[in-house]
């Protein structure tokens, strides 16, 4: 079947993502990013992985009560996308906005088949999602990553330690064989769709600037908001 | 029983191993209001009394997502996307928790609606076919489906009857005679729910003639009586159980 997100969508919107392990640091940029842009003068709207009103409990209670399988994980993901797609990604960037997300359907490429989904059939799932305009992929060694997220909390939780998969009883081993195993999907994901690969060990000012660049080259036709300007282009199939 | 040759409908679950599981999977389809219920319940004691093992699991019954659902449905944020991957997780959830360990220990497992349902409604709200079948492609492949068939004509005066109608209206929370999703109101068909109701349940009926072909459906005529319908299903399990 289809798979919208294999081509460029109709919005006159942008659609940028950024991905990567926990502790990479690709929320700490995009929120730089997000501070240049609506100081640019662009109209900016931000969202983030797995923070849908309609099944944002479910997914926090079958967690905590350990019902969750990798499969019904994987659904409850792509649900949640669902959602937030049609509600919060969609109508911004048919109003010509910037859309900003934190963590996009290559997060449950790499992490659902890392837990042991089927690769196609989780592609399938988020046949319906569209095409990001760039995608950020911030690639970092895991001992790097594990130091970073210690340092600002004492312990790893038990998800993002992957302690569902029986790897290790010891936390912080199972954290660098799960995170070590999906930083081998991304690099998989990374030929296959075409992101753009920023090094996440250089320093944080420095990462910026080369993503602003980036951004800055692929923005140089856009216009924004053309919705106080024209209407029709809202309309857009 | 035994032989058993048990597969994934789809791309299926990699994790879990299929070659043990040695219980019967029996899927009764048909639309709303045709009754499955009402025999399922009475196939149950039947092919207890032989000594057989039953479960019996139903749509959106899972402990995880039916409240979920239920919530979602009475609000109006759902769109074909989530209303569709809602009722996979839904079924995802009863395989994994349910259906698939009472298949592991024997059991007969009488399921009311099946991943069929979830095509017809996905399909007459306009979801691609190809994309809502790899979907459901962890579903395991069931050993026989029990179509219970009947025609709009039929279905009506089954539906708009005093005792289903007057329950459905007074029962606490549902405020409602004839069900808002029951009659595809989300779709717009019709100027209230009576004409939306016709039109949407013939889309979902035409869906289901076409799959049975694709999915080789064991037709039962669902417009004669409960009696008939009863014997008709019972003999057609016992085939399924006693050739294995």
């Amino acid at each position: 079947m289809v798979r919208s997100f294999n081509r460029a969508h109709p919005y006159p919107g942008k659609l940028i993502i950024v991905e990567g392990i926990d502790g990479s640091g690709k929320s700490t940029q995009l929120q730089l990013l997000q501070k240049w842009l609506i100081n640019s003068g662009y109209k900016v709207f931000f969202t983030e992985w797995n923070s849908s009103a309609l099944v944002n409990d479910t997914i926090k209670r079958g967690k905590k009560k350990n019902l969750l399988t990798p499969t019904t994980f994987s659904i409850l993901h792509a649900t949640d996308f669902g959602d937030r797609l049609a509600h919060l990604i969609i109508p911004p960037l048919k109003a010509g906005m910037i859309v900003l997300a934190d963590r996009y359907i290559y997060t449950a490429f790499s992490r659902d088949v890392v837990r042991g989904v089927h690769p196609e059939w989780v592609r399938n799932l988020y046949g319906f999602a569209i095409r990001p305009d760039i995608a950020f992929y911030f690639n970092v060694p895991v001992d790097i990553s594990l130091q970073r997220i210690l340092s600002g909390r004492p312990t790893l939780k038990f998800h993002e330690a992957g302690m569902d998969l029986g790897l290790s009883e010891d936390r912080e081993e199972s954290f660098v064989l799960f995170q070590g195993r999906i930083l081998e999907e991304y690099e998989r994901l990374a030929q296959e769709y075409g992101l753009t690969v920023i090094d996440a060990t250089l320093p944080i000012e420095k990462q910026q600037a080369m993503m602003r660049d980036i951004v800055r080259e692929r923005l140089k036709e856009f216009r924004p908001a053309p919705f106080l300007k024209r209407a029709e282009a809202v309309y857009v199939r | 029983m035994s032989g058993k040759r048990i597969s994934f409908f789809g791309d299926g679950i990699p994790y879990h191993n299929l070659a043990d599981l040695t219980g019967k999977l029996i899927v009764i389809e048909g639309t709303d209001g045709v009754g499955r219920s009402t025999q399922i319940e009475d196939l149950k004691k039947w092919l207890e009394v032989k000594g057989f093992g039953v479960m019996t699991t139903g749509w959106t019954r899972s402990p995880l997502i039916g409240k979920t659902i239920e919530k979602a449905k009475a609000g109006h944020g759902l769109n074909i996307n989530t209303f569709n991957l809602l009722y996979a997780a839904d079924l995802a959830d009863r395989l994994e928790h349910q259906i698939i360990p009472a298949l592991k220990s024997g059991f007969v497992v009488l399921a009311d609606r099946y991943i069929y349902t979830a095509f017809a409604r996905a399909v007459v709200r306009g979801a691609d076919r190809a994309w809502i079948r790899e979907v459901f492609g962890f579903a395991i492949a069931p050993d026989a489906v029990f179509y219970m068939k009947i025609g709009i004509g039929d279905l009506v005066p089954r539906v708009i009857n005093s005792q289903t109608l007057n329950q459905r209206y007074l029962d606490e929370g549902a405020g409602e005679g004839m069900d808002y999703w029951e009659s595809g109101m989300d779709l717009r068909l019709g100027e209230d729910f009576y004409d939306s109701f016709v039109e949407y349940q013939k889309r979902v009926l035409e869906e289901f003639d076409l799959m049975t072909g694709e999915f080789i459906f064991r037709t039962v005529d669902a417009s004669k009586s409960f009696e008939e319908v009863n014997r008709n299903l019972k003999e057609g399990i016992l085939t399924v159980i006693e050739n294995g």
